[in-house]
C-alpha cells in the first residue's frame, strides 16, 4: 500500500520558487548522500546538503531560512561534480539564501566589520563576500 | 603572440607578486600579456540565480573590451581572454558560457548596456596555465636556468580551476596540469589528497576560525606527504593558506609554518629571472628562508 505526503499549499509554492531560483530540479534528488560526504563544511553545518534538498522538497521553509548551512556553503561545487543526478545544490543554496536577501535581511553588517581586516583581507574576500551575504 | 589579459582587483592590489611573476615568465615564452585599456571587477562569485541576469553585466562588459582590442588593432585576431585569478578566471567564463548559448539573454544583456557595442559571443576565456600548456612543457623546460629539483611542491588547485565541470581547465577529480607543469620544471611533486579541497574561499570574511581549521587540514595533508612549499593560482585560496597560518599556530603549536606561493612565481625563479620579480617578500609566511636553505639565492 503507498503512502502519500500531502504538502500544505504553503509548502508547495516554497519548494516551487526555490525550484525556480536555482534551476534545479528539486524532486529528482535521491537522497544518495554524496553531497554530505564530500562537503568540505560539513563540520560547521547545522543542515546536511542532503537534509536540505530533502526539507526543500517538503518545503520546510522557516527551518531551512534560520539555518547556519545555507549561509555556510562556500559554492565550491565539490558536490555538484559528484551528484549522480546531476543536481547542483551550490544553486539551492543560493536561492535559499536569496529568499532572506530579497527581503533585507543581510547576513554581514559591513559598518560593523573590524578595520583591521578590512585593510588584510584582499578585494575578492571583500566583493565575494559582500556578493553573497548582503542583498 | 599578443594576447588580451584581465587583472581584476585583487592583482592590482595583494598579489602583485602574482601578476609581475607572470608577465615575466610569459614574456620569457614569447608571450605578451596585454592588459585590457579599460576593465572593471568581474564581480569574483558567479550569479547562481536563474533569474539575476544584472550581475552578469560586469563579466560581459569585460569581454567587450576583448572586442574592441581587436577593432582597435591592439591585438591581432585574438579573442582569448587571459586570467591569472581563478576567481575572475571561473566567474568570466561562466558568464560567458551562459551568454553564448543563450541568444535571448545575450540579447536582454545587450540592451542594458548602453555605452558599449554588443557582445558577440566570440570570446573564449583561459587561464594562463592553459596558455602555459598550449605553449608545450617541452618549450617551458628549455628555458629552465635553476631547475627545482631541489624542492618538494604541492601542487594546490581549489575549487575555481576545476569546478564545475563545463568550466574546468582539466578533469575535475584527477587535475595534473600544475602537476606536469612542476615536473617539467624539475621540481618533485609531492602527492596531496587535499590539493582541490576547497579552503573556505570568502568565509574568511565571516569566519575565519572555521577557514583556519580548513587551512589546518590542508596544509597538514601537505605536510604529510613531505611537502616544503605549496603553490595555488588562486588569490583568495592563497590568502587562506598563507596570512590564516598566524591563527593556525595560534591553536596548534606543533604546527611548523610552510610558504604558500604563486605557481608563477617558481617558474620566474626556475627560469633564472631577478629576484625581485619573482616578489618572495609579499608572502604572509616568507619562501627565502627555504630557498635560501636549498642553495637558490645567494646570501646579501
Amino acid at each position: 500500500m503507498s503512502k502519500m505526503i500531502d504538502l500544505s499549499k504553503e509548502a508547495d509554492e516554497f519548494l516551487k520558487k526555490i525550484e525556480e531560483l536555482s534551476g534545479e530540479k528539486i524532486t529528482s534528488c535521491i537522497q544518495c548522500g554524496i553531497c554530505s560526504g564530500s562537503c568540505p563544511m560539513i563540520n560547521e553545518m547545522d543542515l546536511t546538503p542532503a537534509q536540505i534538498m530533502l526539507m526543500t522538497l517538503l518545503g520546510q521553509k522557516e527551518e531551512l531560512l534560520k539555518s547556519k548551512s545555507i549561509w555556510i556553503c562556500a559554492s565550491c561545487y565539490t558536490c555538484t561534480v559528484r551528484c549522480p543526478r546531476e543536481l547542483d545544490l551550490s544553486k539551492v543554496a543560493e536561492a535559499l539564501r536569496q529568499v532572506k536577501l530579497r527581503l533585507s535581511i543581510d547576513r554581514i553588517d559591513i559598518n560593523k566589520m573590524d578595520k583591521a581586516d578590512l585593510e588584510e583581507l584582499p578585494p575578492i574576500a571583500l566583493v565575494s563576500a559582500f556578493r553573497k551575504f548582503t542583498g | 603572440m599578443k594576447i588580451p589579459y584581465y587583472p581584476g582587483c585583487t592583482l592590482k592590489t595583494k598579489a602583485k607578486n602574482f601578476e609581475r611573476s607572470s608577465i615575466a615568465v610569459a614574456e620569457m615564452l614569447g608571450v605578451e600579456l596585454v592588459e585590457l585599456p579599460k576593465w572593471n571587477c568581474c564581480g569574483v562569485v558567479h550569479s547562481l540565480t536563474s533569474d539575476d541576469l544584472i550581475h552578469h553585466l560586469a563579466p560581459i562588459r569585460n569581454l567587450v573590451r576583448v572586442q574592441e582590442m581587436n577593432e582597435e588593432k591592439l591585438v591581432e585576431d585574438e579573442f582569448r581572454l587571459v586570467t591569472l585569478c581563478s576567481m575572475c578566471y571561473n566567474t568570466l567564463k561562466r558568464s560567458n558560457l551562459r551568454f553564448i548559448e543563450n541568444y535571448e539573454e545575450r540579447e536582454k544583456i545587450n540592451s542594458i548596456m548602453e555605452r558599449e557595442e554588443d557582445y558577440k559571443g566570440n570570446v573564449k576565456v583561459v587561464h594562463f596555465l592553459e596558455i602555459l600548456r598550449d605553449i608545450g612543457y617541452d618549450k617551458i623546460s628549455d628555458k629552465i636556468k635553476k631547475p627545482l629539483d631541489k624542492l618538494k611542491i604541492a601542487v594546490y588547485y581549489g575549487c575555481n580551476l576545476l569546478r564545475p565541470k563545463e568550466v574546468g581547465i582539466d578533469d575535475p577529480e584527477n587535475p595534473d596540469i600544475l602537476e606536469t607543469l612542476f615536473e617539467s620544471l624539475g621540481a618533485e611533486v609531492t602527492l596531496f589528497p587535499y590539493k582541490k579541497m576547497c579552503c573556505g574561499s570568502y568565509q574568511t570574511v565571516l569566519d575565519k576560525e572555521s577557514v583556519a581549521d580548513l587551512t589546518y587540514n590542508i596544509l597538514s595533508n601537505a605536510k604529510e606527504h613531505h611537502a616544503e612549499i605549496v603553490v595555488t593560482s588562486c588569490p583568495l585560496c592563497a590568502f587562506n593558506l598563507d596570512n590564516r597560518q598566524e591563527i593556525v599556530r595560534s591553536k596548534h603549536s606543533e604546527f611548523k609554518a610552510i610558504p604558500v606561493v604563486y605557481f608563477s612565481q617558481l617558474m620566474a625563479l626556475a627560469f633564472g629571472l631577478n629576484i625581485e620579480i619573482c616578489g618572495f617578500d609579499s608572502n604572509y609566511i616568507s619562501a627565502l628562508p627555504l630557498l635560501k636553505k636549498k642553495g637558490y639565492l645567494k646570501n646579501k
